[in-house]
């Protein structure tokens, strides 16, 4: 019989709230007959306190928060936060993270969101800010003390006279029963105990020494494996499948074919790789691929849905009386997640539920996705979240999510899918490939009055959501639709500016009837994008579309300020009224110890080594952070090899929760950004994908000269807590960009750089 | 089929498998080792790297009948989370790590080379390091970590 338990049973039964548990271990509690603390399973209602925070006899905390860690550092950071509002210390908090059936529905971990969603002013801050108001107040009646004559301190309520009442005296064990509460106040950055220290992430000790619980290592009982079977060509659909062909293979337990999704179930993990490799499937051949080398026209040929950011209706009129108009446009391909574990998923689904243990981002949008696959009930469906390697965005966490329950549900077996890193090059939601034309006219004194650009973008399926298993291949493979672009043109704007993929550049004004959001001075600004059908899957990629388009809008700065022979910060600041924004570039200018000059650098030889500098600046998603960053580079003009040298970046993310933290994802994010700049792109040619593993999809290795990071962090306190994950990334490619110009006049404007390309550019510098 | 005898950090284990499976899928799903994993499956990236005989292998591509009798390290024989080796220290002191998924291959290449060459230059550690893939980038606390190790080992 399985054991059926509610969350409040479940707290009942184990006797403190304090719960840890390896991920397996949950299968015991599954909770489909009656939904926590009252509440619909699948919707732990976030209006009550109860499905934020428990309170044990002992004052141990338990905090349930549906934005979960990847190795970003969000379980360390949130329980800094659970214990800092609580007043209780880091170490008596313990966070679960993402399970539909225990935590709050908080969508999907992305988007630099978590800080913004859960630090503010919303859900787990503000439950937690409830809780101590709560408690205070229980502890006010109990001692017979009014709430400001009483102090507290690591979970202990005390009085001016000495009496105290511990939070375990008070609700241990207890439900609060009571809302979340908007209008608790938050404790102030200037009193923080816990918050804003660099508390070391929980997981370190059991990372170094190899005992950490990945997705990877979930093993249930009775678990067999799995291995999928990809069209080798997108688009590629099943003539036949020759079981005949694996039947020899020892322990093989089914071949599973359902439409075009083609999968092999084996009772050991080498028995299916081995299926997997040797089964026959006839393919009928996709329609083909638009060449590669032509593909950035294509792209601006196709029919387009088509959205206007901003429009000033005068961008026509100006660039026709400017004094010199300047053009140019940038391209950026199609990249990888690419994360170093290729994705892994457990799912077990039976007749009447199922469980999967998933590494997904979006354990509910998953649940829904598994419902919809296995034709089972919302209710009887739990995604459990359990750590796989880094994923930078949608990799193919969700997709092998899907494969894993597929398998499951044709084999009445738990099934353990481990996709390879050619499954997932091949198939995965690729950032997306862009085009960004722009064009800007100067008047006579040598400012920008006017800024137009036009971007494109390639796109096809992306996160599933909570509808639409097609825009992952699993989904799309058994059947299920992908999104695609429906052509539309363009309406005029209206409401407030919406900068969330940062098309809009950082210098206009960004004024939409009269309101104007934009972080700068240009008044004749238009601002036109297309997004346009993708042969391949795409997805959110670390930055995705923030970082194509600010390469493209910082490089053409760049470009102008040298046309005018300005010094790029100066030039910048010019142009910007927003005072972050001001604050991030004079702080990285300060830092880097910025020269006061053109680019490029005079002077400079046409051969041999050469050194540069460039700057770039971003708010991110318009106001989800402010950052600057500098980038030196070397670069040997007789092989075209960039070497970059060192990193300045001033980074503004509001008060800062943990600042090594916030040091770790900078630095992370600033070598991933070098590493999409110089040298990762995905590869095709008249048929399929053709960067199919590490040797054919480049990636920088350990063994690079590590450049030196300097990171200067802007802590301010006063204002709303922003993401900080995407930040600096974002500018990488932009300052690089220009530190190449810098040192050699030369131009690259498609990313990446590589060698032929920076040789190329110094070919056309004439 | 015989079963294959396994030393692993200080165990003998008798394993019923395939010869040609790769040793890795054995450490995973055989002994439920954790340190060892699947990283890329053809020795491009390096997460799923032991020491064997003092040398950082590629377990994903090892069929296990290639061992013979030699003894497997992974990540978790080096030290435990109560006591952890030097080099496991060296890292939790810089925090280097963010999803920490690589870290067999950063941590177990970067032990082998210093044992054999305690005094290897900068030169010599990056040369070491050109097929280890961290895709965090958590490239300057890991370095910063190895550089640590090999002072506090000197």
């Amino acid at each position: 019989m399985k054991k059926e338990i509610s969350r409040r049973g479940f707290i009942k039964a184990s006797g403190a709230l304090v719960v840890y548990f390896s991920a397996t271990s949950l299968i015991g509690p599954f909770a489909i007959a009656q939904g926590p603390f009252d509440t619909h399973p699948s919707h732990v209602d976030p209006e009550k306190l109860d499905s934020w925070l428990a309170v044990a006899s002992d004052g141990a905390v338990t905090a349930y928060t549906g934005k979960c860690d990847f190795g970003q550092g969000m379980y360390t950071v949130q329980t800094q936060l659970v214990a800092e509002e609580l007043c209780v210390s880091f170490n008596s908090v313990k966070l679960i993270q993402c399970d539909t059936s225990i935590t709050p529905d908080e969508g999907t971990t992305s988007g630099s969101q978590s800080t913004p969603t859960n630090f503010n002013t919303r859900n787990l801050a503000q439950a937690a800010a409830t809780a101590r108001e709560a408690l205070v107040g229980m502890a006010t009646r109990r001692l017979g003390v009014p709430a400001n004559q009483l102090a507290i301190e690591n979970g202990v309520v005390i009085a001016k006279s000495g009496r105290r009442v511990s939070y375990g005296e008070l609700v241990g064990g207890k439900r609060f029963d009571i809302k979340v509460d908007s209008s608790a106040k938050r404790r102030s950055p200037s009193d923080w105990k816990v918050l804003g220290k660099s508390i070391p992430s929980t997981d370190r000790v059991a990372l170094m020494t190899g005992t950490f619980e990945f997705v990877h290592n979930v093993q249930v009982p009775g678990m067999v494996h799995g291995r999928v079977v990809r069209p080798p060509e997108i688009g590629a659909t099943v003539a036949n499948v020759d079981e005949k062909s694996v039947q020899h293979i020892p322990g093989l337990i089914k071949v599973v074919v359902r439409k075009n999704f083609v999968g092999v179930v084996a009772e050991k993990q080498w028995q299916a790789a081995q299926a997997a490799k040797n089964l026959k499937v006839d393919w009928r051949p996709s329609p083909g691929l638009p060449a590669q080398k032509d593909f950035y026209d294509y792209m601006r040929q196709q029919p387009s849905r088509d959205l206007m950011l901003v429009n000033s209706k005068n961008v026509d009129d100006k660039l026709k009386s400017a004094t010199q108009v300047l053009k140019a446009t940038y391209s950026h391909p199609y990249q990888a997640h690419g994360s170093i574990g290729s994705s892994c998923a457990v799912a077990d689904v039976q007749a009447d539920h199922a469980i999967v243990w998933s590494p997904t981002q979006s354990v509910y949008p998953t649940q829904h996705g598994v419902s919809t696959l296995t034709g089972l009930p919302l209710d009887s469906v739990r995604v459990i979240f359990v750590r796989g390697s880094g994923c930078y965005g949608l990799n193919a966490a969700d997709t092998v999510s899907y494969d894993a329950a597929l398998l499951s549900q044709a084999v009445h077996k738990p099934v353990r899918v481990q996709l390879t890193r050619h499954d997932e090059f091949i198939s995965e939601n690729y950032g997306s490939a862009c085009v960004i034309e722009q064009q800007a006219g100067i008047n006579a004194s040598g400012v920008i009055d006017v800024w137009d650009c036009e971007t494109w973008a390639a796109s096809l399926g992306g996160r599933p959501g909570y509808d639409r298993p097609g825009n992952v291949i699993t989904g799309m493979l058994a059947g299920f639709d992908s999104e695609t672009i429906t052509p539309r043109t363009a309406i005029e704007p209206s409401g407030e500016l919406r900068n969330g993929n940062n098309a809009v550049p950082s210098y206009v004004t960004g004024c939409i009837n009269g309101k104007c959001g934009g972080a700068g001075s240009i008044r004749s600004e238009r601002v036109l994008t297309h997004a346009v059908k993708s042969p391949f899957f795409t997805g959110p990629l670390r930055s995705p579309l923030r970082l194509q388009n600010t390469f493209a809008h910082e490089c053409f700065m760049d470009e102008i300020s040298a046309h005018v022979k300005a010094d790029p910060v100066s030039y910048r600041l010019r142009h910007l009224r927003e005072s972050r924004m001001i604050d991030v570039v004079k702080g990285a200018a300060k830092t880097a110890s910025w020269e006061t000059r053109p680019s490029p650098k005079s002077d400079t030889p046409r051969t041999g080594a050469v050194i540069g500098r460039g700057i770039a600046c971003v708010a991110y998603e318009g106001d989800n952070g402010y950052a600057a960053l500098v980038a030196e580079v070397e670069v040997d003009q007789a092989s075209g090899k960039v070497q970059a040298q060192r990193f300045v970046v001033a980074h503004d993310c509001g008060p800062i929760s943990n600042p090594e933290g916030l040091r770790n994802q900078i630095e992370g994010g600033i070598l991933q950004g070098m590493s999409r700049a110089l040298l990762e792109e995905i590869t095709w040619d008249d048929r399929k994908v053709t960067s199919i593993d590490w040797h054919s999809y480049h990636t920088l290795p350990l063994g690079i000269q590590v450049p030196p990071i300097d990171i200067a962090l802007l802590d301010r306190p006063a204002v709303k807590a922003t993401g900080a994950g995407e930040t600096a990334i974002t500018l990488v490619a932009a300052a690089i960009g220009n530190a190449i110009f810098d040192a050699t006049g030369a131009r690259v404007r498609e990313v990446p750089f590589t060698p032929d390309r920076v040789k190329a550019a110094l070919l056309a510098r004439g | 089929m015989a079963p294959v005898l396994l030393k692993v950090n200080g165990h003998v284990h008798a394993v019923d498998a395939d010869p040609e499976t790769p040793l890795l899928y054995v450490l995973n799903d055989e002994l439920q080792l954790r340190g060892p994993k699947f990283g890329c499956g053809v020795a491009q990236c390096g997460a799923c790297t032991v020491i064997i005989g003092g040398r950082a292998v590629r377990s994903c591509v090892m069929p296990v009948s290639a061992v013979k009798e030699e003894e497997i390290t992974t990540l978790e024989g080096l030290g435990t989370p109560e006591n952890p080796h030097a080099i496991q220290q060296a890292f939790v002191d810089e925090g280097a790590a963010q999803c920490g998924f690589c870290l067999s291959g950063v941590i177990l290449t970067a032990k082998t080379l210093l044992d054999e060459n305690p005094r290897a230059s900068d030169e010599q550690i990056r040369e070491s390091m050109s097929n280890v893939l961290c895709r965090c980038f958590t490239h300057t606390r890991m370095m910063r970590a190895i550089k640590r190790y090999q002072g506090r080992r000197a």
